[in-house]
């Protein structure tokens, strides 16, 4: 069992699956598509089995260990992280096939001309996030990034029109923040001539070298994390992509460059004082978090909103770092971040999922259209209401208890104004999940009219419920998650201490 | 002045550059072209600090820089092509403007 190169398979098979995605008649797509998520799925649930029983895994493939090969990681964070991108990914590939279904009409012949592109664009992204969560090379870390962002781009721009220029603006914006990233990497090869992240940790000093890397490599991860102010690419690339793209955008794709900055942070940079970086980083996180969240509020598209409010719990992502100002890297904020991220992944996955069926059935996702009343928009309704609670961050569920670590870890440092941030986003998201509640179960007075609903199938809501369920159950199963994450190595995370209830 | 820093102050220079002209120009071919201005500045800076001291270089950098040309490539024949698209589709919305009047 230990012989088999787990690390290498769950990034491998998702690359073959899309690269053969590309080749096979369009028609059949579809079923490669589907079989290679299951065997990703599968791929990445041993994984994760071999990381649970015996600690962390390491590979160096094709034999080449680090300095000068790539070493795979698989820490406890890492199989957390691979662990949610399955879920998510199989929800998004689930919905996907009733998404793309072959039609019969000339101008959804297009769509299935798209669903070509679709699945090979989509299994590349999920092969390069895969990459990211486990590859320790810094330059390693740069080429997934930007395979991510390369086929991100491409996703967004195949509705056509509308999306072109978001999905332009997104490129440009990307592609400033991964050479920024790059100047670090290039600053720190020049300076201890490894790219190792754990060589490099035990490196890395106090030099001038090293602080330029840092401040170039925060801005450009919190670009393209789209960390207030630098959000302005995000609402239009996210709003306007197909649903599933927009799903896997706002839940996986974002949580990348942010992992990233997270394991700099913790490792690379783990010795550097970096009070000043870490007080910048946590005002712009208040302010993501009221700003965002009241953007959410005065949207009239949904998915619009549901973008903004990616915005805003990017800011809870960053308080992870408010701990900074005053000391080292606290271990609960990171906890706090890490199922942060998991449970953001699949709500927020859940709601573009469920947006996509309620644009289907109404048309579009406009407020206006949506002429509630609907026996089959009960579906739709319970996701929201599932995602919504652990979005808001009600107690039980894994976003409560996300922002729970989060809050105990700014608490233990002093820093109760961002406690107070935090709650205020909090009654904030109650009122946009409320206001879309509102508008899906209650009809609106300019569409009166009794519009003929489109049927939403089965595949799109079991994706929608999958998500909606794992995200609230993240809450009752945060103790088996920290105890996941105890496994891992050389990190500031392996401290015993854990803020468990 | 050595070597090394003509090296150094030509990639400042140049990433300088790239960012300044992709945040201020409105023209997307300008901010295309500005990306590659910028990339190429951080070639420019790993390549000197790959033969920092003497004898040979290291060809670990210059191999990252090959990897980075091929990432630079790929990504602005993408940014040609939306660009492209771009315009065909404002050119379109122009004709039926054109028609309505």
């Amino acid at each position: 069992m230990s012989g088999f190169p787990w690390a290498s398979a769950v990034v491998l098979i998702p690359l073959m699956g899309g690269i053969v995605c590309g080749v096979v008649p369009l028609r059949r797509a579809a079923i490669v598509g589907l079989t290679t998520a299951v065997a990703t799925v599968a791929a990445t649930s041993g994984l994760g089995w071999r990381v649970w029983h015996h600690g962390s895994v390491s590979e160096s493939p094709g034999g080449w260990g680090a300095p000068l090969g790539i070493d795979l990681v698989v820490d406890g964070m890492a199989a957390l992280l691979v662990l949610t991108t399955a879920v998510v990914g199989f929800a998004i590939s689930l919905f996907s096939v009733s998404y793309y279904a072959p039609s019969q009409t000339a101008e959804e012949e297009q769509e299935t001309h798209h669903q070509g592109f679709f699945w090979s664009l989509w299994l590349v992204v999920w092969a390069a996030l895969n990459g990211v969560f486990i590859s320790s090379d810094l330059f390693n870390l740069y080429v997934c990034l930007e395979v991510i962002s390369l086929s991100s781009v491409a996703l967004v721009g195949l509705t056509g029109t509308l999306a072109l220029r978001a999905a332009m603006r997104y490129l440009l914006v990307t592609l400033c923040g991964s050479l920024l990233y790059l100047i670090g990497v290039a600053l720190l090869y020049g300076g201890w001539g490894v790219l190792d992240v754990q060589m490099l940790a035990s490196a890395v000093d106090q030099s001038m070298a090293s602080q330029v890397a840092l401040v170039a490599m925060t801005l450009g991860l919190a670009l393209k994390t789209a960390l207030v102010p630098l959000h302005f690419w995000l609402p239009a690339a996210h709003a306007n992509a197909p649903a599933p793209v927009s799903a896997a955008l706002s839940g996986l794709v974002i949580k990348a460059s942010f992992i990233v900055l997270l394991r700099l942070w913790s490792d690379v940079f783990g010795a550097l004082d970096k009070s000043i970086l870490a007080a910048a980083l946590t005002v712009l996180a208040m302010t993501a978090i009221i700003w965002g969240s009241v953007q959410a509020l005065r949207q009239t598209r949904l998915k619009m909103l549901i973008a903004y409010s990616t915005v805003a719990q990017v800011g809870y992502l960053f308080v992870a770092f408010a701990p900074d100002i005053t000391a080292q890297t606290d271990p609960v904020a990171l906890q706090g971040a890490l199922v942060f991220v998991a449970a953001h992944a699949c709500a927020k996955a859940a709601m573009f999922l469920a947006a996509g069926a309620l644009a289907i059935s109404f048309g579009d996702d406009c407020f206006s259209s949506m002429n509630g009343q609907h026996i089959r928009l009960i579906a739709p309704f319970i996701i929201f209401i599932l995602a919504g609670y652990t979005l808001i961050g009600l107690p039980y569920s894994g976003g409560g208890e996300a922002k729970y670590l989060l809050s105990s870890a700014v608490e233990s440092a002093g820093l109760p104004v961002v406690g107070w941030a935090m709650t205020a986003g909090k009654i904030l998201a109650t009122l946009y999940v409320l206001k879309v509640l509102y508008h899906i179960a209650l009809p609106t007075p300019e569409a009166s009219e009794s519009i003929e609903l489109r049927r939403i199938t089965v595949g799109m809501i079991a994706a929608g419920l999958l998500l909606s369920v794992v995200a609230v159950g993240l809450g009752p199963a945060s103790a088996h998650l920290l105890q996941l994450l105890e496994a891992s190595i050389g990190t500031a995370l392996a401290a015993p201490h854990s803020a468990l209830r | 002045m050595s070597t090394d820093l003509i090296y150094a102050t030509t990639a400042v220079v140049l990433i300088g550059l790239g960012l300044y002209t992709v945040l201020i120009r409105r023209h997307l071919v300008r901010k295309l072209m500005a990306v590659n201005i910028l990339g190429s500045g951080v070639f420019v800076l790993f390549i000197a600090l790959a033969s920092s001291g003497e004898g040979d270089a290291d060809p670990v950098p210059q191999a990252m820089v090959l990897t980075g040309i091929v990432v630079a490539v790929s990504a602005t024949a993408l940014g040609l092509v939306l660009i492209r698209r771009i315009d065909e589709a404002d050119l379109k919305n122009a004709e039926l403007a054109g028609e309505e009047r």
